[in-house]
């Protein structure tokens, strides 16, 4: 995080290239995006959003946002799974 | 309504959204053309008006400070009304663990996860202080370490040490640490207040180096209370969550 | 790339009604809300978007650097962390349900009266 080279600013990078990566990171979130939606198993759709929020933080990434992409890694990947994995617990046992 | 009916009416209604949408828009600059004057300008005056060298948190917690105070009390409030809403039932009573499972036994984690899980939770809280302490230097700030110093908590759980992480995060700690974060953040604002200032006014030295850790004055202090705060509010959830689990119904 | 971004934008907000309105299952709606939650994040750092801009950050790129705009970063950022603590009020509002209507079916949820 610190001390980054200069070098890594998008001056350095072709436009091309950005837009490039940029757009085959929004087809894949909107791919993400639909799986986590149609995946109609709880259990499941939550280790389906864990990937779903790592493509988001590379989407925020390439963005040019790195504070965002640290908040998307932690809530989306780790945090919201977890939640959602104690709830079922909860709520399967109940079934039981 | 039955399953058919419910999407024929979301199919109109949704194309509808769709068409507002495509027609507002056409208003829009394309993706890049960046028209807005609020961008350049800041970006041009905060590293020499707040000697912060992260814009994004000078403008959390100067330049638009009293809306992180509303997020911060929107995660406060998160967490207190869980612990209303997930209250015990009247005919519910508290089960240790082992008394339910008589016939089947739980599982034990596997010794690499623990080791593992418990060889990351120091670096990882040390990050997490880290970050929460940083946030005017580089991209770091309350929330993000708030977040991850909870999650070296949960890492304890993780591990397979559930009464560790009851013991190391009691409510009445718990409660305490958000209350001293939430409150901290309101009452240096209200310090300013006191010294005829407006609300949420940089009154600290604001330091020479820009991004330097003593620089941009209540920046990195309103970052610190913001980072406890978020890691108790988090704790705290879990926490309610894991409790759920050893209620039964009689 | 015109307005490709907001494109995406308006299908991830569809997918996740859709998710909503056909769902059986209020734990699945929940993570239907999530994602439409987090196509306002991707629209949000669309809008601020400039072409060429380098991250806002200028402790080792030179003070007057092409920059993109921090404003709505700053507003994502929020958004991001406070949505989880909101979707752990909702799940224990979902819990709630459970315990006392014995189902988390959202069909039969809405016949209950009172």
């Amino acid at each position: 995080m610190t001390g980054v080279l200069a070098a890594g600013t998008p001056a350095a990078v072709p436009p091309a290239l950005m837009d490039t990566v940029q757009v085959t990171v929004l087809i894949l979130v909107a791919a993400g995006a639909t799986a986590v939606v149609l995946t109609r198993q709880p259990v499941r759709q939550a280790i389906v959003l864990s990937a779903y929020g790592l493509l988001l933080a590379l989407l925020f990434m390439v963005f040019q946002a790195p504070d965002v992409t640290l908040s998307e890694l932690t809530v989306g990947a780790v945090a919201l799974p977890i939640l959602l994995l104690l709830v079922l617990a909860k709520v399967r046992k109940r079934e039981e | 309504m039955s399953p058919a009916a419910r999407r024929w009416a979301f199919l109109i209604a949704g194309s509808g959204l769709v068409a507002f949408y495509l027609w507002g828009l056409t208003g829009l600059p394309g993706f890049g053309d960046y028209p807005g004057p609020y961008g350049t300008i800041i970006n041009q005056v905060a590293v020499t008006q707040t000697k912060a060298t992260a814009v994004v948190s000078a403008i959390n917690f100067e330049y638009r400070g009293i809306d992180t105070v509303g997020e911060e009390f929107i995660l406060f409030a998160a967490a207190a009304g869980m612990s209303v809403v997930l209250r015990k039932l009247r005919e519910e009573r508290e089960t240790e663990p082992a008394d339910e499972a008589d016939s089947r036994t739980v599982p034990p984690s596997s010794s690499a996860v623990r080791v593992a899980a418990l060889l990351m939770v120091g670096p990882t809280a040390v990050l997490g202080w880290w970050l929460a302490s940083h946030a005017q230097a580089s991209p770091s700030g309350g929330f993000q370490g708030g977040v991850i110093l909870a999650s070296a908590l949960l890492l304890i759980y993780l591990a397979g040490e559930f009464l560790s992480f009851r013991r190391l995060s009691p409510d009445a700690l718990l409660d305490a640490v958000e209350a001293v974060g939430a409150g901290g953040f309101a009452a240096i604002g209200l310090a300013a207040i006191v010294m005829n200032l407006p609300y949420l006014y940089n009154y600290l030295p604001l330091g020479t180096i820009p991004g330097a850790v003593s620089s941009s004055g209540t920046i990195a202090l309103i970052s610190f209370f913001v980072g406890i705060e978020v890691a108790a509010a988090f704790t705290a959830i879990v926490g309610e969550l894991l409790d759920q689990t050893l209620l039964r119904s009689a | 790339m015109g307005i490709f971004p907001f494109l995406v934008v308006a299908w991830v907000v569809v997918a996740g009604l859709y998710g909503i309105v056909t769902s059986r299952d209020l734990i699945h709606q929940i993570v239907c809300l999530i994602v439409v939650q987090s196509s306002t994040y991707v629209l949000l750092l669309g809008v601020g978007y400039v072409t060429g801009g380098a991250a806002p950050y200028f402790f080792d790129i030179p003070l007057h650097t092409k920059a993109v705009d921090p404003v709505v970063q700053a507003l994502a950022l929020t958004d991001v962390v406070v949505e989880a603590a909101v979707t752990a009020l909702l799940l224990s509002f979902a819990i709630q349900a459970q315990k006392r209507f014995g189902t988390l079916d959202p069909t039969e949820l809405a016949e209950f009266k009172g």
